[in-house]
């Protein structure tokens, strides 16, 4: 207990996060399974990470570096709160360098710069099940995850391709983790998925509200799936960033003005940030200069 | 003579202290249809849910000849085993098609469902076979996209159908399929039930409280009455020259047209 705050080190009792971190240890042992765990009230909204803030104080040391993003930036109110929460809480150094950090909760994004064995990533999920909308009984989900029953996975993406012509899922897409278990990556773009395949990192998903933990440990095999004849594919941008000039990052659309006027930004804004540091002008770059 | 495809012996089965069946035994041949008949309540469709194991017997057993010949307690298998036998070498052609269906998806997405469950990853393949069968069950290729809550009560059934025999099944279970049909849809889809089951040889049980319908499609009949089989024989023996006085009543109800 910290006496001038009031709070135990990252606001949870020793032995909730006892019980969080025995669910992490069983998650991590079957990748991709969702171990149910008693899910706290968190002094946010469920919708705001009350998973990945329960899975990340669990985790977090006084020696850890958190970093914190929201759809890719470091600087929106969601990122910004959590990391005050946990600068307060729990006193540990915080930042904005994917490099620097060793805990980095998310929501929606995988940071560009490639992560590194030692390092933590933390998503926030809000349906941790990928069937859910196509059966919602969760007894006969959870048997359909026990013997491995995926069809039905496949009817979704066959409801794609016959109503788009091709596969239009494009967040939330399904994978299969180390050759067993169907899971959400949340809501991630696919553009991510493949990064999620043999990252070095430890990779722990957090649904406050659903309370349910799962994990993919380094270096597994997570595969999107996929048709034969319509294999996975990510999104392309047909331009550079605008600021940075970064080709085969995910961009954002940011409108400039009420004219039409718009421009396309990396959407992991620390990446962009350390491009322009170091030297790289996107086409833009000059107006958003002044902007 | 040959081995039965499906063995049902002594299944009983209560309701707290109502009985639903008691004591129902037969034999199913390879491509035999054996209708089973009797009022609402009579423990028809108690039974048909005992055989499809959805519902587990107070006592008795059902054992199912799987492809490899052998003979087997369908008690005995796993969950897995059970579920597969199910999706593959099973249909269940269900009363309420919103049972049978998903709502929410395609018909196409609803025929290809069991492909994809038994491994089917090629898109075009899936599509083809699905416009395959909704041509077999008279479904237009047009309306392969849209979802089942866009199609008739008839088109449901049919669907239902397509969905259930993609797999080739050797075994159907229908619960009154044709009720709440008009009489001339009822009588294309029993047209078409007939002749899906003539070519492909299926063996079929289905359960009816119509007559005529047991007269068209099936072979042997039983009827029930109070949860109790209390005459089986051949169609036409039963139906022509009921032995028991309840069957005698319940044939003479037929109202004339």
């Amino acid at each position: 207990m910290n006496a001038a705050t009031g709070y135990n080190f990252a606001y949870l009792d020793e032995g909730t996060k006892r019980m969080i971190r025995r669910a992490i240890l069983k998650a991590i042992a079957i990748p991709g399974y969702q171990v149910p765990f008693a899910s706290r009230e968190m002094p946010m909204p469920y919708g705001w990470g009350t998973g990945g803030v329960q899975v990340t104080a669990a985790i977090l040391g006084r020696a850890d570096v958190l970093k914190v993003i929201d759809q890719g930036s470091d600087d929106t109110t969601n990122a910004v709160s959590i990391r005050a929460f946990f600068a307060r809480t729990a006193d540990v150094a915080v930042t904005t360098r994917t490099r620097e950090a060793t805990v980095i909760q998310t929501r929606h994004r995988i940071p560009e710069a490639p992560l590194s064995e030692g390092q933590v990533l933390v998503y926030q999920v809000p349906i941790p099940e990928p069937l859910r909308f196509l059966e919602p009984r969760e007894t006969e989900t959870r048997q359909l995850h026990a013997l491995a029953e995926y069809g039905l996975m496949h009817v979704k993406l066959y409801e794609d391709i016959a109503r788009h012509g091709h596969i239009a899922t494009t967040y939330a897409y399904p994978v299969e983790v180390a050759g067993r278990y169907v899971m959400d990556p949340s809501p991630t773009p696919k553009f991510d998925n493949p990064k999620m395949d043999d990252c070095p990192a430890l990779q722990l998903f957090g649904a406050g509200r659903e309370k349910r933990i799962y994990a993919v440990p380094p270096h597994t095999r997570v595969r999107s799936l996929d048709f034969e004849d319509h294999p996975f594919r990510v999104q392309s941008f047909d331009r550079p960033c605008a600021l940075c000039g970064a080709e085969g990052v995910y961009l954002d659309e940011v409108l400039l003005d009420d004219a039409g006027g718009r421009m396309f930004v990396c959407s992991d804004t620390d990446h962009c940030e350390e491009r322009r540091a170091d030297g790289h002008v996107g086409t833009g770059g000059m107006e958003a200069a002044h902007v | 003579m040959s081995t039965p495809l499906l063995q049902a012996r002594g299944l009983t089965r209560h309701y707290g202290a109502r009985l639903g069946c008691a004591d129902v035994s037969f034999d199913l041949d390879p491509g035999e249809v054996l209708a089973i008949v009797g009022e609402s309540g009579s423990g028809k469709s108690t039974l048909l849910s005992l055989v499809a194991t959805e519902l587990a017997p107070d006592s008795g057993s059902v054992s199912y000849r799987m492809r490899d010949g052998r003979l087997r307690d369908l008690a005995t298998l796993s969950e897995a085993e059970r579920r597969a036998l199910m999706r593959t070498d099973w249909g269940f052609v269900r009363q309420d098609a919103r049972q049978g269906l998903r709502m929410a998806v395609s018909a196409g997405g609803n025929v290809g469902e069991r492909l994809m469950g038994a491994g089917a990853r090629h898109y075009g393949q899936i599509r083809a076979t699905a416009l395959d069968w909704l041509n077999k069950v008279e479904i237009a290729p047009d309306r392969v996209d849209d979802p089942p809550t866009r199609f008739s009560g008839g088109m449901r059934q049919r669907l239902q159908i397509a969905r259930n025999l993609v797999t080739g099944p050797r075994l159907v279970l229908m619960d009154e399929p044709t009720s709440g049909l008009d009489v001339s849809v009822q009588a294309r889809l029993l047209d078409l039930i007939r002749g899906l089951v003539a070519e492909l040889g299926l063996a079929v049980i289905i359960v009816t409280h119509d007559l005529a319908v047991a007269r068209l499609l099936s072979h042997r009949v039983m009827v029930m009455r109070a949860g109790r089989v209390i005459e089986t024989g051949l169609t036409d023996q039963v139906l022509d020259d009921p032995a028991e006085p309840y069957t005698q009543l319940l044939v003479s109800s037929v109202l004339a047209a």
